[in-house]
């Protein structure tokens, strides 16, 4: 099983670092629909053998995560002029450089974590950990409102890996409940994102500061 | 019938979303909210309430959760047609909906006990309650809205991280992989350490977020002050309550493992904080309702607080979390009522409430000493019994902390509910007077006085109710 999963887990790295690397919004959202895809496919096979649960839930995976999701996104930036982040609270390399840092902390730590006998020596756990970092990097450092989207996008989607650790544990009913609610969620989102640039005819965030102490 | 608890309420909410007519609408979500009270009233009265293989489980702490947010329902079932009928021009089908929706998914977290399902619920409130805070639909709310949105997603993500850590620290001692809390307490004393401790940080945070313990707090105020005050009492008096039975589920779970002490300096940690963040922010806060958000920032750090202490704290907390939930009902709606008559609720305008709304400045006042804990009312009969648990098991730092900071918030509370009813009406804030309705004041009333029973007597199979839920946390 690691050797198919494991080339595709770095991938999953790589799209982490060009997400975080790039200033365009298309290639953004792109970045996490081709995300989407790969995890679909590091589901089916992550769960060993072929039933119909496990390529419902790759399936569902695949569409909602690479086509659904991302439609919505590419819906939300259609009114947008600026097709780029401009200025991030950071800038592109350091934000690189830190998730570069954090991908190398996340093996490090993974080798000092107790692992189950068929977890040891795969990417799995330090790909999880690495992804949810570089999620958090975009949500905190992007003043996009779609960008801090996609960010919560890839951090769902680092938490999605760690599942796949436990991939019996999870009943089927509640992973489609899980895919369920980030469907939803996204939903809403877009509709705020919306809303946001109706009202500020911009999709930047740092408009939203009327309200503090 | 655990099913149903879940069903009707969302049965409802169909039925909301289908009423064609903005003015019959609202009506339906009271015969809801009721409706789903006769039936809580049913299940906490049978023994033993189960559905979908023991997934769904009315344990103690959940039956004090159900049982009082289904009269916190009610009471807002109550209070929504005469609020929205002062707001017509709205169109209310989506903010109907999502009340009663609400309902449905808060009954589903106390029940469930699968961490994968009680996630997908905890998710599914952050998402129903998101256009509930949006109903004003300006700049403002939606600010306070897309911060909830994001903030409370994160939260709750962190969260499925965390509840997958755990199902880890099961699985990797070869322990079937299992994610029901009944496996996971039982698996719990041979659990990896390393992977228990990750993971009750990550959930501790995650659902901590969504409780709204500071520093994850800063949602609370923008939402609670822009949201109006039926939401502001589904969230502080609900939903901040769920995520604390979420956090519950999990200390359970560390405490069967025997590390309970691990779990408990965070939360005292947490807790101390909370109520320090509320106590500052508190004091001449303007706004008085982000002054009722920072009063729930202050409880739910009491709640996470006596959890911490421990003992007999436990079952002080019980008693609060059920307390706390009545009396938000009062402050929030109350504050609605005066924000509504004054058409503003900042007190450089908001002055003399007493004499244009005198009912629920009188309310806004007595809630205000009931949730500061003073003397007859309920809060301050369980924030009394923390503090003694808290001296009399040694922890006099944490006692003194805790005395101090109740005196804080108390004082800086004081100052801004004092202006708002009394203080000398301003001339220059003159509108067009509203009446006071029975409907927006009766809910209020109903709830003041539970919340006074409450400090003068418990019933007995309340006491025993609560004796038992906090026996359940306490671990074998």
């Amino acid at each position: 099983m690691a050797e198919i999963v494991d080339p595709l887990l770095v991938v999953v790295l790589l799209i982490n670092f060009f997400v975080l690397g790039t200033s365009r919004m298309h290639s953004i959202v792109n970045g996490s629909a081709a995300q989407g895809v790969v995890l679909g496919a590091i589901a089916l096979f992550a769960h060993g053998k072929f039933g119909v649960a496990s390529l419902i839930i790759a399936g569902g995976a695949v569409v909602l995560k690479g086509v659904i999701i991302p439609s919505m996104l590419f819906r939300a930036l259609r009114d947008v002029v600026i097709r780029r982040e401009v200025e991030p609270l950071i800038g592109f390399v350091p934000s690189l450089l830190t998730g570069a840092f954090g991908t190398a902390l996340a093996i490090l730590f993974a080798h000092t974590l107790p692992l189950a006998p068929e977890h040891v020596g795969t990417l799995l756990v330090p790909t999880a950990l690495s992804t949810v970092l570089a999620g958090f990097i975009l949500l905190t450092t992007r003043k996009k409102a779609i960008t801090q989207v996609v960010g919560y996008l890839i951090l769902e989607n680092g938490i999605f890996v760690m599942g796949l650790t436990l991939v019996d544990a999870m009943p089927f009913l509640v992973e489609m409940g899980v895919l369920l609610d980030l469907l939803v969620g996204i939903f809403i989102m877009g509709i705020m994102i919306n809303h946001i640039q109706r009202e500020f005819a911009s999709q930047d965030t740092t408009h939203l500061t009327q309200l503090k102490e | 019938m655990a099913v149903l608890l879940v069903l009707a309420p969302i049965l409802c909410s169909a039925v909301a979303f289908a009423t064609p007519s903005n003015r019959t609408r609202p009506s339906v979500v009271t015969v809801g909210s009721l409706v789903q009270l006769v039936l809580v009233a049913f299940a906490l009265t049978r023994p033993h309430v189960e559905g979908l293989n023991g997934w769904l489980l009315l344990d103690p702490v959940g039956r004090i959760v159900l049982g009082f947010t289904a009269l916190l329902f009610a009471a807002a079932g109550l209070y929504v047609p005469g609020y929205l009928a002062q707001r017509s021009e709205r169109p209310n089908r989506i903010f109907c909906t999502c009340v009663l929706a609400f309902m449905g998914v808060l009954a589903l977290i106390t029940e469930a006990h699968h961490l994968g399902l009680m996630w997908v619920a905890m998710e599914a409130s952050t998402l129903t309650a998101a256009p509930l805070l949006y109903f004003n639909r300006n700049a403002r709310s939606l600010e306070a809205t897309w911060k909830y949105l994001l903030l409370g997603s994160v939260g709750i993500a962190l969260a499925l991280l965390g509840s997958f850590f755990l199902g880890y620290a099961a699985f990797y001692t070869g322990g079937e992989p299992s994610l029901l809390l009944a496996d996971l307490v039982q698996n719990a004393p041979n659990m990896s350490r390393s992977w228990l401790h990750a993971a009750f940080m990550v959930l501790l945070v995650g659902y901590g977020t969504k409780m709204g313990l500071a520093p994850m707090h800063t949602w609370k105020p923008d939402a609670y002050g822009e949201a109006p005050g039926l939401a502001g009492t589904l969230l502080a008096g609900a939903l901040t309550s769920g995520a604390f039975v979420a956090i519950l589920r999990v200390y359970r779970i560390c405490a069967a493992a025997g590390e309970a002490d691990f779990a408990r300096k965070p939360m005292i940690a947490l807790g101390l904080f909370s109520m320090l963040v509320a106590g500052v922010f508190m004091a001449r806060q303007k706004d008085f309702k982000r002054m009722l958000a920072y009063s729930s920032v202050e409880h739910m750090g009491i709640l996470i607080l006596g959890i911490g202490i421990g003992g007999s704290a436990v079952f002080g907390t019980m008693l609060h979390m059920l307390n706390n939930g009545l009396t938000k009902g009062v402050l929030f709606l109350s504050a609605a009522n005066i924000h509504r008559a004054f058409g503003s609720k900042s007190t450089d305008d908001v002055r003399g409430a007493i004499r244009r709304v005198p009912i629920s400045a009188a309310l806004f006042l007595a809630g205000f000493f009931a949730v500061t804990g003073s003397p007859p009312f309920g809060p301050f009969l369980s924030e009394f019994t923390i503090l003694n648990a808290a001296v009399s098991s040694g922890q006099f730092v944490v006692a003194g902390s805790f005395l101090v900071m109740l005196v804080i918030v108390f004082m800086g509370m004081g100052s801004t509910v004092l202006l708002v009813v009394q203080g000398e009406a301003s001339s220059s804030t003159i509108q067009p007077l509203e009446r006071e309705r029975v409907l927006t004041v009766a809910p209020g009333i109903f709830l003041i006085a539970l919340v006074l029973l409450l400090g003068i007597y418990i019933p007995e199979p309340l006491d025993a109710l609560l004796r038992s839920a906090a026996a359940s946390l306490e671990g074998p």
